[in-house]
């Protein structure tokens, strides 16, 4: 459109005025979302998606089917006691999991972390390589993985737990170590006392407070995540969930899913209590 | 401890290497058992002068003689054998929140002391009667017990002197002891400070912010913009001596504390996590 | 206390008084970490049997060399791209599942709550909606995957269900918060104004929080693909579906390539992730 200047007062706005234009071939937001919606349009048009299937009747009757049942949760008494047990498994395996972790997390921190200006801190590329690694590989692939040494069951969830949460704990412990205020690790290294001690005697409890929290989110985590590692062998509720799904025995299933749900709840509120409790 | 130093120069450790020094060529000698304060207003080299003593600077130019030795010519062990004589309190008492007095004060021990040994102490301190005779010297018998971030600034900053009697080191590097004391405070602390040096044997040499506290020490160094302005015994320190020394920081010399060097608000940018 | 010349003079207490508290809770953790090591079959010595070494040297054996076929390496391209594309899929799915429900649910949108209190009716249909998206978010989308796949079998309609289901309700519920944490000013002068609810969100509240909004999705979307590589594992395509084949197989070979394919792919949607929220921000 070429707009006359010396034409005054007959377009609604002048040239000048005009907001600029939405759709311009340098503009970077306009690409991103074109190329969003070229993204999400090939995800949709190259998954060979099932939508007849799901919409269908049979599937319609299948899923009504399933929620009716899951709606009568099986109760008898030997069952629930399994329940329980798996439960406890479950929070067991998860506690464990994240102790190691905690472990193995400071163990590997304290090569991955540059305390000082003056800190060689040679391991510091290698470490957070390993940290890198075990952390993004998710629980569920460790717990595949170990199975094949531990066998199946709740050892090889624990394992599979303890494994990932060290890359997650070790990298967030060595930032918290890093930056932690450096006067007293400074006072008592400038007197000539080896590293190690001057970490259990003065960065040590300076991120305490940091490294407690941040393993107790990490254990609500794992908490779920222990709940659902089951389905691949790791035990816990997650392998019960798969028997009885695996045999459509709805009512139990429904049982177990109820179990999770409640255990979830049950960690969020903890967590929600403990969290202010450590504020104070 | 026995120091002597010729054409000392230091910079601070994050000044590039060609940036005029903090402490520019400095030439001292000092015998064992001496007491010494070193005044000047701020951004004189003071705290500077206490890190290069304390070998947690390497100088720039010149030579440093402990007893006899260069410290920069040992073998990193020995330096750090070193280094357990001697004991350098910074201005901010360096004490981690939420540890135990005990602790803190017994940590100035670690040199001394196996790692495994170390672990004990952590799980049942030892040494219980020393840390608490040390901080009896300091008024503090009574806070043996408790936690470091529920004293005040002034009690921390004497459970931070408190360490330098328990640690076995022979030079004491004091920085600005008294900063965060209340007046009725000073004299005592001070006075306990001079006298455990001069039980213990050990050299002290510390940087003041109050005049009239420097002239209670016999021996009185003026630092001006890195550079020596006087080495008197304190009855020669005249007024006109310190009103030069203090030029156009005449506040400070009036009893304005300089500021404290900042904690680092230790707030962290929240992670994310995928659930 | 500090006076000790007046004040009857108290002898230092010299045993640490915080002893007899510490002991009770090591011996408590002790006491609690037995149960714990016993119903996880806590057994590390079990990894170290010959049976089991032999089992473990065999497949870290066959690790290495990865396997690096052509057509092995098409094969693990394909499956790349199809997690990806479940993870797209399915957060497409979540947002239209979330941005209706976080309208409705967020309060900062209510009419009613204009001069004060909320009315009833509105109160319970926004109480209902989030008490559905903590149910959908609660529900792990592992769950969900595997009751799809009862429903649609195998394949990647599993999994992109199950991630618009899980993420659907995630998304939700911060959307909601963010919302609700704003500055709610103009929104509210809009309302009082006479605006629509719609037209108040446009103009008052997501000019507000639209980079934290992006932000968020962008940070999801990496998470979906996360999970959609795990979704697999229970039968919903993708890499997780061809790592749990081989797996099966003990082909060591393909898993190791597959596991560093997988990592490539986490680091890369990490890195894009971060740029793109820089970018946004």
């Amino acid at each position: 459109m070429s707009s006359p200047n010396k034409a005054p007062a007959l377009a609604a706005n002048e040239t000048y005025r005009l907001p600029p234009k939405i759709f311009d071939a340098r503009c970077a937001a306009c690409w991103f979302m074109l190329g969003l919606a070229l993204l999400t349009a090939a995800s949709f048009l190259t998954l060979d998606l099932q939508w007849t299937k799901f919409l269908s009747l049979d599937a319609a009757q299948k899923m009504g089917k399933f929620l009716g049942e899951l709606l009568s949760p099986a109760t008898n008494p030997a069952f629930l006691q399994k329940l329980a047990r798996a439960s406890l498994e479950t929070i067991a395996m998860s506690a464990l999991g994240t102790l190691l972790a905690a472990m193995a997390g400071l163990a590997l921190a304290l090569p991955a972390s540059r305390t000082h200006a003056g800190d060689p801190a040679r391991w510091r590329a290698v470490t957070r390589l390993v940290l890198n690694g075990l952390r993004s590989i998710p629980e569920l692939v460790w717990a595949a993985l170990l199975i094949i040494s531990a066998g199946l069951g709740p050892f090889a969830g624990t394992l599979a737990l303890a494994f990932h949460t060290t890359g997650v704990l070790g990298r967030l412990f060595a930032e918290a170590i890093e930056n932690a205020p450096p006067g007293p690790a400074f006072a008592l290294r400038v007197q000539g006392t080896p590293a190690g001690r001057v970490f259990l005697y003065s960065t040590f409890v300076q991120v305490l407070p940091q490294l407690l929290s941040y393993t107790l989110y990490r254990w609500e985590n794992n908490i779920r995540a222990a709940a659902v590692l089951g389905v691949v062998g790791g035990g816990g509720l997650g392998q019960m969930l798969a028997f009885h799904m695996g045999l459509f025995h709805m009512n139990e299933t429904s049982s177990i899913l109820i179990a999770m749900i409640l255990l979830v709840a049950l960690v969020d509120f903890a967590s929600y209590i403990s969290r202010r409790i450590l504020q104070k | 401890m026995q120091i002597s130093i010729e054409g000392l120069a230091a910079r601070h450790p994050a000044a590039a290497a060609g940036s005029t020094p903090a402490l520019k060529p400095l030439t001292l000698a000092i015998q064992a058992g001496e007491q010494i304060a070193v005044i000047g207003p701020s951004g004189a080299g003071k705290t500077t002068l206490l890190h290069a003593l304390a070998c947690a600077l390497k100088p720039a130019a010149g030579r440093l003689q402990l007893d006899g030795i260069d410290p920069w010519s040992l073998s990193v062990a020995r330096l750090q054998k070193l280094r357990g004589r001697l004991f350098l309190a910074p201005q901010t008492p360096p004490l981690p929140p939420r540890q135990r007095v005990i602790t803190s004060v017994l940590a100035a021990r670690l040199p001394q002391q196996s790692l495994l040994a170390s672990l004990r102490s952590l799980f049942y301190p030892t040494h219980i009667a020393e840390a608490e005779a040390a901080l009896a010297r300091f008024d503090l018998a009574g806070k043996l017990w408790d936690r470091v971030d529920r004293l005040s600034g002034g009690e921390r900053q004497r459970v931070g002197l408190a360490r330098a009697l328990v640690s076995s080191a022979r030079l004491w590097l004091v920085d600005e002891p008294l900063s965060s004391l209340d007046p009725s405070r000073v004299e005592l602390a001070i006075d306990a400070l001079t006298q455990s040096a001069r039980d213990c044997g050990a050299t002290l040499i510390t940087t003041l912010h109050q005049v009239d506290v420097a002239t209670r020490f016999p021996r009185v160094i003026g630092l001006r913009d890195g550079e020596l302005q006087f080495d008197l015994p304190s009855h020669e320190v005249s007024r006109e001596r310190l009103g030069a020394l203090y030029a156009q920081h005449e506040h400070e010399l009036l009893g304005a504390p300089p500021p404290g060097e900042d904690e680092p608000g230790g707030k962290q940018p929240a992670a994310m996590y995928c659930r | 206390m500090n006076s000790p010349a007046s004040t009857t003079f108290t002898p230092p207490q010299l045993r640490d008084p915080a002893w007899i508290s510490r002991l009770f809770w090591i011996c408590a953790a002790l006491v609690l970490l037995a149960p714990a090591l016993f119903l996880t079959e806590f057994r590390p010595w079990t990894l170290f049997e010959p049976a089991a070494l032999k089992s473990t040297q065999r497949f870290l054996g066959d690790f290495f060399p990865p396997k690096i076929e052509a057509e092995f390496l098409l094969l693990v391209a394909r499956e790349c791209w199809r997690t990806v594309a479940i993870a797209t899929a399915g957060m497409a799915l979540a947002l239209l599942l979330a941005i209706p429900l976080t309208l409705i649910s967020t309060s900062a949108l209510s009419v009613s709550a204009l001069p004060g209190r909320m009315h009833a009716l509105p109160f319970i249909v926004r109480q209902g909606v989030r008490w559905l998206l903590i149910l959908l978010r609660s529900v792990p989308e592992l769950v969900w995957a595997l009751v799809f796949v009862r429903v649609v079998g195998l394949g990647p309609t599993a999994g992109v269900l199950a991630i618009a289901l899980t993420y659907g309700g995630m998304l939700g519920k911060v959307y909601g918060e963010i919302l609700e944490s704003d500055e709610s000013h103009a929104t509210n002068t809009l309302l009082r104004n006479g605006a629509g609810r719609l037209q108040a969100f446009f103009y008052g509240l997501l000019p507000q929080s639209a980079a934290e909004l992006t932000s968020y999705t962008v940070y999801r979307w990496e998470c979906a693909i996360r999970s959609s590589a795990v979704l697999g594992f229970v039968g919903a395509g993708g890499l997780g579906q061809q790592m749990d084949n081989s797996m099966k197989m003990f082909q060591g070979g393909e898993v190791a390539t597959m596991l560093i394919v997988f990592m490539l792919l986490v680091g890369l949607a990490d890195y894009a992730s971060a740029w793109l929220r820089k970018v946004l921000a």
